[in-house]
């Protein structure tokens, strides 16, 4: 029963948690009433996300023509939010999976959140190819079923076939990963609530959870092979989304460095939304003692890191089209850089390889304001990244007759800030009524992680006792109450 | 079959686990335990043996991985196929490398989603299902031992439970889901 971690680990749970205190902690943004706050801010992202839906059925009912795209630039905008929100989509399956292979206990504090995340902004990248098929009821077409037209398939040699596989089989696995993660949470809050409605919609939620022995024993072996299979899952689905470039003949596009450094890139711009998203959640809903400035600090740690892997992969390219004496490849990235669009290449540069680097500084990279401002820069960054890869890779055709420049129209915008607000209003909704922190697993490591114990072990030695001795009442005679058969 | 249990509640999970010990070395069996989180050591503590699930997903994987071979053997080279980029259409081996991501995509799934629905199958959890635990608060920070008794053991039992530190101790009559709870 022992419980020891070495005193030098600063504790992930602070202020003196029992575990009924982490029940109620994680609890009361359910059972409370929103703020008004809350409702603000939920009302402008419903605002934003009804606007995108008009501009989505515009699209869909004109025709993708409302946008800004032109023979040479035919992605537009779209696959430019598409990557960028897939790439968002990696940081929680990354926490919850890869962390735990990696034993590290700080995730159990933000995976809930970040998987919470993943799984809404999936949804978002998901919708963007659907809205540029152009006729989004017949998007069933990119499965493998027989069409009317006789036998004919999919091609199973395409990229963007590869993406329907990798980006659905990512999306219903974090959803499972995440949903059987939270059982014991939902069941926690099914036991709680004295409001039957509330009971019997948690009780659905939480599929009877009871907590038995057995149950948990299973429920740690299915974690821990779901984070096995998760882990080459997450890193396959941004190798995938690369290969749609790497695999054209478009200089700029078609490099091997790619896989590595997109998926690098996911990471490193999935952590940024983490950190945007729980900076205020602690906030807001009180969970300061288990969000804590260290949480953030690791978080700023991998930002730092992944920027930096980004960054090589950008001077990389850069040293690589030189290199290869292709004279196509080097106007492609010239051009990427001294071009028209080398406003946009230096915002990336600077928001993704510079601004990261500030995180090297301790002071910096435990400031709350900082690490907030810091992860809103990496999300313009990145954003600006995919946008430098498709647009100023197209803009100069192999003809010079179709060069062009691209600029989006008001309802491409519109569709972008839309599933900005679809993001907020999902993740909203969800901090208001599930289990935002994966409390079961928390208490799990209160004793070896938590201040309280901590200070305990500190002060008492190591082998001194955890817990309180319980109160008892005088053992009754059980064999008199054996043989009357009434219930006590 | 037996039809009285005592439940014990626990509050704390160190108590909980010696107390575990305590009546496994006397060679009492315990039929459950209900604890709020994963109480590390517990099934081994009371002799629960070991799980097969992660067996069971890489047999699943393996199905996977079949299906997906002969999924895309069948399409792409059998059914229909197709002359694309002047790439040999007519072995699946030579064709392979463009079939590897889906062949892994395809090999993850299976063995993700049926190893869930396996261990939801095993473990009887479905909505709509109703909650077993005997106290709501076994969820939040109690832990729940369920031991069946007989009128000669159920005094040395409940000792055993009160000197290794059972803030409650009952006697359940005729205990309804008593059945179910034995077979699992």
């Amino acid at each position: 029963m022992s419980h020891y971690e070495s005193p030098i680990r600063r504790p992930l749970v602070t202020g003196d948690k029992s575990y009924n205190d982490v029940t109620l902690d994680v609890v009361r943004p359910v059972e409370g009433k929103a703020n008004k706050s809350w409702w603000v801010v939920f009302s402008i992202a419903l605002i934003a996300f009804l606007w995108g839906l008009g501009c989505i059925v515009y699209t869909v009912s004109e025709g993708i023509g409302t946008w800004g795209l032109n023979k040479t630039i035919g992605w537009a905008w779209d696959i430019t939010n598409f990557v960028w929100w897939v790439g968002i989509g990696h940081a929680g399956t990354l926490i919850s999976a890869v962390l735990l292979l990696f034993r590290q206990k700080w995730r159990m504090a933000i995976n809930r959140s970040a998987e919470a995340m993943t799984i809404f902004s999936v949804i978002q990248a998901g919708l963007f190819p659907i809205i540029h098929m152009g006729r989004p009821w017949l998007a069933y077409w990119v499965l493998p079923i027989p069409n009317q037209f006789g036998s004919l398939w999919v091609n199973f040699n395409s990229p963007l076939l590869w993406d329907v596989f990798a980006i659905s089989t990512y999306l219903s696995v974090s959803l499972v990963f995440w949903w059987t993660g939270l059982l014991p949470d939902f069941a926690m809050i099914r036991d709680r609530a004295v409001k039957p409605f509330q009971k019997h919609i948690y009780g659905i939620l939480s599929f009877g959870w009871s907590g038995r022995a057995k149950d948990w024993q299973r429920f740690e072996e299915v974690s821990l092979v779901l984070a096995g299979l998760a882990t080459p899952l997450v890193l396959s689905v941004h190798t995938i989304v690369s290969f749609d470039f790497a695999t054209a003949v478009i200089p700029g596009w078609h490099t091997t460095i790619f896989p590595p450094y997109f998926v690098a890139g996911a990471v490193f711009s999935g952590f940024a939304m983490v950190n945007t998203l729980l900076i205020i959640m602690r906030k807001v809903s009180n969970l300061e003692n288990y969000i804590t400035i260290q949480h953030i600090e690791l978080m700023n740690i991998v930002i730092m890191i992944t920027g930096s892997i980004v960054g090589v992969a950008y001077i990389t390219e850069l040293f690589m089209a030189w290199y290869s004496g292709v004279e196509y490849e080097q106007y492609a990235f010239l051009n990427r850089a001294t071009g028209p669009y080398w406003w946009a290449y230096l915002l990336m540069m600077t928001c993704n390889v510079v601004s990261p680097q500030f995180m090297w500084f301790p002071r910096l990279r435990r400031s709350i304001m900082f690490s907030f401002f810091i992860s809103i820069v990496v999300n313009v960054g990145m954003w600006f990244e995919r946008f430098v890869i498709i647009v100023t890779s197209l803009h100069r055709d192999y003809m010079p007759s179709a060069w062009t420049m691209f600029s989006p129209t008001f309802v491409e915008i519109g569709i972008f800030v839309g599933t900005i607000g679809f993001f907020f209003v999902l993740f909203l909704l969800y901090a208001r009524t599930f289990p935002v922190i994966a409390q079961a697993e928390v208490k799990s490591i209160l004793k070896t992680s938590g201040e309280k114990y901590k200070k305990i072990r500190a002060e008492k030695g190591d082998d001194a006792k955890l817990y309180l001795e319980p109160e008892q009442d005088p053992l009754p005679n059980f064999k008199e109450q054996f043989n009357s058969n009434s219930n006590s | 079959m037996a039809s009285k249990v005592l439940h014990a509640i626990f509050t704390d999970d160190d108590i909980l686990l010696q107390a575990v010990k305590a009546l496994r070395e006397k060679k009492y069996s315990i039929n459950e335990v209900f604890c709020p989180f994963p109480v590390h050591g517990l099934d081994k503590a009371m002799g629960l043996p070991g799980t097969r699930l992660a067996i069971t997903s890489f047999l699943y994987g393996l199905v996977g991985l079949a299906v997906s071979t002969w999924m895309m053997n069948f399409i792409m080279i059998e059914d229909w196929p197709q002359n694309i980029g002047g790439k040999p259409s007519f072995s699946y081996l030579q064709n392979m490398p463009s079939f590897v991501p889906i062949m892994f995509e395809m090999t993850v799934f299976f063995a993700a989603h049926l190893m869930v629905i396996t261990f939801y199958l095993r473990s009887k959890l479905w909505p709509f299902k109703k909650a077993e635990n005997p106290d709501v608060r076994t969820t939040d920070d109690k832990f729940l031992m369920e031991i069946s008794v007989n009128e000669n053991n159920v005094q040395a039992i409940a000792e055993v439970l009160h000197e290794n530190g059972a803030s409650e101790i009952k006697l359940i009559h005729n205990k309804l889901i008593e059945n179910e709870l034995i077979e699992n």
